[in-house]
């Protein structure tokens, strides 16, 4: 069943905030990283260059240090380091897994690639993968930080299995992996934490699997302590109502991309973790107005009540031009607070919030 | 005594140094991929590609080689994706895999294009009789399955033009020994019921196409068995490809014990998706574990295969898996 959401959520209304009604406003998780980040990363790679990983370890903190303070900026309650120091989102953890190995890229479509690793013998935990990088954006926030990791589905199923006699065995290891590295982000201070599952979106029907891998993820993970699961676009009927039963506070949905056709999917039954919503799209380069993106928040008042919502982009901004993803984070948070005052002032009719659209 | 081929389904990774030099040369975005009409820089990348891929197969001692399909962007919709009377739409996935490819939207009449006859062309040169060559293809069936219809407006005249389309590219190839049409649209989404002489019928189109001997390849787990057995009969195949890889085994096996088989067989044996190397031992096994159950005497020719195409594995890898399947040829024998 779901944890405790309401045990968690009030530690991140900041002091200051405006309204008594409190919509969460955090991300996905990745950003664009600033061009010049990007020739970093090349040039540390051209031998004929002095630019060496010290150098570019110095550019990845400068890096994370402009876009945590972007996100403050756009007025985020929760913030992340846009994922500045990764590059993809299961190569840049099978790099720190002992057990995973690298071949060589393989193809996605046309001339997209991805270093697809192989699991080669046994997955170990040896070093913290993420606890440096929290650290060091936590030390230059002024608000939270929440922290996205690969869920063991995603980290499994988008891999080779060269070792398990089944990947759904090598899943669970690797959600064991995922429970250490969550109690050393705890103990390092972090208190909200989101699982992405992008694989689950394409079978659905394993959503037992990824269920009983996040049983063994928060096994010990005290309730104060807040556990979001993001799933991006897909068909969100085969995963629901199963969801109500998993071991999470939130769970993150890509439905403005979807024009929201699927929001009654999760009216019946009563959803249980608190919603996360996506109300800006990921996937074109146009600002939302203000307008429009209040409007796109209603839409996930018509599945929980203000107390339960949550509201971020659909997925991650890393492909937007950054003026872009910075228009739409900033967009995003000014119509939340505008919807908040809308409720206090009993403007909204909670039964029904799209009267009068 | 039942011949032993070890050959492939075709569709190799690119090397790694190619697959950065044509991301450079061509770019990353739809718009980008392969159109047929390629200058000619991207030309002679892809004759380098073509020369490395059957350097690979040679070196490995495949009894088959084929010319690799390094210009397949769109895996086996390419034949369509690259033709003059088909756009392309948007990107769609590729079966049940993290791949995803054009969406060919048929929009004029699919007149003969030829270019796949050129690429064969390419590779007849650069094997100069080293070893016999192997056509690849997709089937009429999965082609039209992977396709959308603007044009012809009948599913069955479409399968069919698709058919005939083929037919008129296998006619222009040169000589050839085998000829392998890829079908895993029969098993991921196979005709309804009582339209399955239709898609034997298409199949049958394009193997009398051809003097070769026509293997027709399935993937992705076994055949419906009343599919199966449209196959076997109807299909004009020499050979049918099972799937000994990736789904129920003892089905396919059923099939085999309960309907009878094609004269010959491709048994797809090593696991083009995952990157562990079979002991060519292991391969050998699997061929006797399936040989022990069936109730045939001996085959005309048994081909030793990959079940799926080549290019979901690391390069590396996928070179490997050729020497462990000609290697298991030995073994047996």
């Amino acid at each position: 069943m779901a944890r405790n959401p309401e045990k968690n959520r009030e530690q991140f209304r900041p002091n200051d905030h405006p309204n008594d009604s409190f919509l969460l406003t955090t991300v996905v998780g990745s950003y664009p990283k600033p061009k010049w980040l990007n020739r970093a990363d090349e040039l540390v790679d051209d031998p004929e260059s002095k630019f060496d990983e010290a150098h570019l370890g110095e550019a990845h903190d400068d890096a994370c240090r402009i876009i945590t303070d972007e996100h403050e900026r756009a007025g985020l309650d929760t913030v992340v380091d846009g994922e500045m120091r990764r590059n993809e989102m299961v190569e840049f953890f099978a790099e720190r897994i002992p057990g995973y190995d690298f071949n060589g890229p393989v193809k996605v479509w046309g001339h997209n690639y991805f270093d697809k690793p192989s699991v080669v013998e046994e997955v170990t935990y040896d070093e913290p993968w993420l606890v440096d990088e929290f650290e060091f954006t936590s030390n230059v926030a002024s608000r939270p930080v929440k922290v996205p990791i690969t869920g063991p589905y995603t980290l499994g199923f988008w891999a080779f299995n060269e070792a398990y006699p089944s990947t759904e065995e090598l899943v669970y290891d690797l959600a064991d992996l995922v429970n250490e590295e969550v109690e050393k982000l705890v103990e390092a201070g972090a208190r909200y934490i989101q699982i992405d599952e992008p694989a689950l979106a394409t079978t659905p029907e394993d959503h037992a699997i990824v269920g009983e891998a996040l049983e063994r993820i928060v096994s010990g993970i005290p309730e104060e302590i807040r556990i979001g699961l993001h799933v991006c676009y897909g068909d969100y009927s085969r995963i629901y109502p199963e969801i109500n039963d998993y071991p999470i506070d939130e769970f993150d949905v890509e439905l403005c991309n979807g024009d929201y056709e699927q929001v009654p999917v999760f009216e019946d039954p009563e959803f249980e973790p608190d919603l996360a919503l996506g109300v800006t799209d990921a996937h074109t380069a146009e600002v939302e107005s203000v307008e429009e993106i209040k409007e796109n928040i209603l839409q996930g008042l018509r599945i929980v009540p203000p107390e339960k919502l949550t509201v971020s982009p659909d997925c991650g901004l890393k492909l937007l031009p950054r003026e872009v993803a910075y228009g739409k984070t900033k967009n995003m948070v000014t119509a939340a607070r505008e919807v908040e005052a809308a409720i206090d002032a009993g403007e909204i009719d909670l039964d029904d919030p799209l009267a009068g659209y | 005594m039942t011949e032993r081929v070890a050959t492939t389904p075709g569709l190799y990774p690119l090397p790694d140094w190619a697959k950065r030099t044509l991301s450079d040369l061509k770019g990353h975005q739809k718009g980008d991929l392969l159109s047929g009409d390629e200058g000619s820089e991207i030309t002679e990348t892809y004759d380098e590609v073509r020369g490395e891929l059957i350097d690979h197969q040679l070196d490995a001692g495949l009894d088959r080689v084929v010319e690799g399909q390094g210009r397949w962007d769109d895996m086996i919709a390419h034949p369509l994706t690259i033709h003059d009377n088909v756009e392309t739409g948007g990107i769609v996935r590729y079966y049940d895999n993290n791949n995803f490819y054009r969406d060919p939207r048929v929009v004029g009449e699919l007149t003969h294009s030829g270019d796949v006859a050129a690429d064969l062309e390419a590779a007849t040169d650069v094997l100069a009789g080293d070893a016999p060559l192997q056509a690849v293809l997709p089937g009429p069936y999965s082609l039209a399955d992977l396709a959308s219809d603007e044009y012809y407006g009948d599913e069955g005249e479409f399968l069919a033009a698709v058919a005939e389309f083929l037919a008129a590219e296998v006619e222009a190839f040169p000589a050839h020994e085998t000829l392998f049409l890829l079908e895993p649209s029969l098993i991921e989404n196979p005709p309804e019921t009582d339209t399955e002489e239709r898609a034997t019928e298409a199949i049958r189109t394009v193997a009398e196409a051809t003097d070769a001997e026509v293997v027709v390849h399935t993937y992705w787990g076994a055949l419906d068995e009343k599919l199966y057995a449209h196959l076997v009969d109807e299909a004009g195949a020499d050979a049918l490809g099972l799937d000994l890889v990736a789904g129920d085994r003892d089905a396919t096996v059923y099939n085999v014990q309960e309907y009878g088989s094609t004269d010959s067989l491709a048994l797809g044996l090593v696991d083009g998706q995952n990157t562990l190397v079979e002991e060519p031992g292991t391969i050998a096994e699997r061929v006797e574990w399936f040989e022990a159950q069936v109730p045939v005497e001996s085959f005309e020719t048994t081909y030793l295969t990959a079940n799926t195409e080549l290019f979901h594995l690391p390069s590396n890898k996928a070179t490997e898996k050729l020497a462990a399947l000609a290697a298991a040829t030995e073994v047996i024998d």
